[in-house]
């Protein structure tokens, strides 16, 4: 078959995909594109076209500056931790001790348990009056007096990441351990033989494996914590006193809550952009440690 | 084989229970919240375990009487299934074709990962519009509606992963079939899509998972029992005033019960699914 006819034949292949991509993503986003000039309401007038103005509105308003700091603090703390006891639990699953294929098939829970969920059973877990965690607490004397974990302002974030961070470091653990078991054995033999100490054969011998998919791993979780909704509506709702109220949480406030569509609008491009810089340096950084390590 | 001294060995094993309780215990006590009764989950001290197990809250939420919490529960068990269900196998109806055709014709790939790079958006970046669409066709609180919005979602993975096992698969057999003179949907039926099943199964789960696990669109797009699927239901019971935090940890159960299983009985599938779709990219 020539070369055309099989660039045809792909392009009619690929244009139900594409047809629905454009309906169910090209066009919405367009639409948003043009939204986000006007001063719509959700019900009602179709807003007049006002330039930049909610552009400017929001990215001055205290309010965007405060949730920007709270999304990045909950998106570094949760994503670096998960990668710090995802990587230590693939070295410990790695070892020979007794239990281990079942331990190893007991990761995949948190992962498939339903983000509302896991929400909602840490969110029991936090329960000021009758929660597991203030009554585990006391009993073993580690507090006075029951404390509401989720409705103090100091608390509520650092709550939230233990609950996202145990729901994803095990997928962590697991992509790492698949990239661990491809760590040729006479690799790791001869770096014995060769007097590297465990911190030097770690760095040396076992990383360079790890890094690919561990960075891959990274680039996901980064953005998805960037973008996070449900696990913080359904624990705080942003509270206390807006504590926990990440960029989509306050999207959906601006958008749905307060029906201004126009900038709500705005405000949800504006992440969008900050999620795709994010997205662009980590792709350089991908393709620098493919050039390294290959 | 390297020698293990005792100390090595002992804190191996310590740190494996240590992982074990970390992993399990917050599973545990959602279950067993869920057949302590109301009372022991209120005492002070804590009961941790139940003096008598109570499993009527599965009853409970699983029988079909008028206006019961088990009606509202059930509803948005089948509406769950059936947005689940459809999103998926119209996601993987647009995925093949397309898949197939960018791991065999390389040069119109680019589309291929402008359609993945959606990934990246926020669904607040589309809310707005879809809002309107939606109403505009008359599919708010819907089924179908919420269906096809997940498409955003499901579309984009599957053809990702059925890509990378297409790929997997040479085309010089495809190629060999057609010298055989099989034609070209012939040889689609008879050698690739067979040969292609593992990966369409793991596809068709990831996609149904990622359906079940949608919160924001549903919570947004949908209002009654119609089509309120079991995350919202869940939140709902979670944000409401039920004072029995028990039947809470039912509904949990129960809606984390199919992906439990499925993510327990497919493991290996799953994870190299995940890191094959990972590390190729």
């Amino acid at each position: 078959m020539s070369g055309t006819s099989m660039t045809t034949r792909a392009w009619l292949l690929m244009l139900p995909l594409l047809a629905v991509m454009i309906a169910v993503i090209g066009w919405p986003l367009a639409d948003t594109v043009g939204l986000s000039f006007t001063d719509a309401k959700l019900v009602g007038t179709a807003g007049n076209f006002v330039g930049v103005d909610n552009y400017v509105k929001m990215l001055a308003s205290s309010n965007f500056q405060r949730t920007l700091t709270t999304t990045t603090i909950f998106a570094v703390i949760s994503v670096f931790a998960e990668m710090v006891l995802g990587v230590l639990a693939a070295l410990l699953l790695n070892q020979q001790f007794y239990g281990r294929t079942v331990l190893r098939g007991l990761m995949i829970l948190p992962w498939a348990l339903p983000t509302v969920v896991n929400a909602t059973l840490w969110r029991l877990i936090y329960n000021p009056e009758y929660g597991a965690l203030n009554a585990a607490l006391m009993q073993i004397g580690m507090l006075d007096a029951y404390r509401s974990w989720l409705g103090e302002p100091g608390t509520a974030l650092a709550s939230l990441i233990i609950a996202d961070c145990w729901k994803n470091f095990p997928l962590v653990a697991l992509i790492a351990l698949a990239a661990l078991q491809a760590v040729p054995r006479d690799i790791t033999a001869a770096s014995l033989v060769d007097g590297a100490g465990p911190f030097a054969r770690f760095r040396f011998v076992i990383l360079p494996y790890l890094a690919g998919p561990l960075i891959v791993a990274l680039v996901l979780r980064t953005i998805e914590a960037f973008k996070v909704f449900d696990i913080i509506w359904v624990m705080t709702r942003g509270g206390p006193a807006n504590s926990t109220r990440t960029l989509s949480i306050l999207v959906y406030q601006e958008a749905f809550s307060f029906q201004r569509a126009g900038s709500g609008a705005s405000l949800a491009l504006i992440v969008t952009l900050l999620v795709a810089v994010l997205a662009a340096v980590y792709a350089v950084l991908v393709r620098r440690t493919a050039g390294s390590t290959s | 084989m390297e020698r293990k001294s005792f100390p090595f060995s002992f804190f191996i094993h310590a740190c494996a229970l240590l992982l074990a309780i970390i992993i399990l215990a917050p599973v545990a006590w959602l279950f067993i919240m869920s057949i302590s009764p109301a009372a022991d989950l209120t005492a002070k001290p804590l009961v941790w375990w139940p003096q008598t197990v109570d499993f009527s809250r599965y009853g409970i939420l699983l029988s079909s009487v008028e206006n019961s919490a088990g009606a509202a529960f059930v509803a948005s068990l089948v509406n769950s299934i059936l947005v689940a269900g459809m999103a998926t196998i119209a996601a993987l109806a647009l995925a093949i074709p397309a898949a197939w055709a960018v791991s065999r014709t390389p040069s119109v790939g680019w589309s291929l990962y402008m359609v993945i790079a959606t990934y990246m958006l926020p669904p607040v970046a589309l809310a707005v519009p879809l809002y309107f669409g939606l109403a505009h066709l008359g599919l708010l609180n819907s089924v179908f509606g919420l269906a096809l919005v997940y498409l955003t979602i499901l579309a984009p993975f599957t053809t990702w992963l059925m890509k990378s096992g297409f790929d997997a698969i040479p085309r010089e057999i495809e190629a060999a079939a057609m010298m055989d003179g099989a034609g070209l949907f012939a040889t689609l039926r008879i050698i690739t899509l067979p040969l292609a099943a593992p990966v369409m199964a793991t596809s068709a789960l990831f996609a149904f998972l990622l359906a079940w696990d949608e919160f924001f669109y549903a919570l947004l797009f949908t209002s009654d029992l119609r089509a309120k699927t079991l995350t919202v239901a869940i939140a709902d019971l979670a944000g409401g005033r039920v004072s029995d935090y028990g039947l809470i940890a039912t509904a949990g159960v129960l809606a984390a019960l199919p992906p439990v299983v499925i993510g327990l009985v497919m493991q290996r599938a799953l994870i190299s699914g995940l890191t094959s779709g990972g590390v190729k990219g």
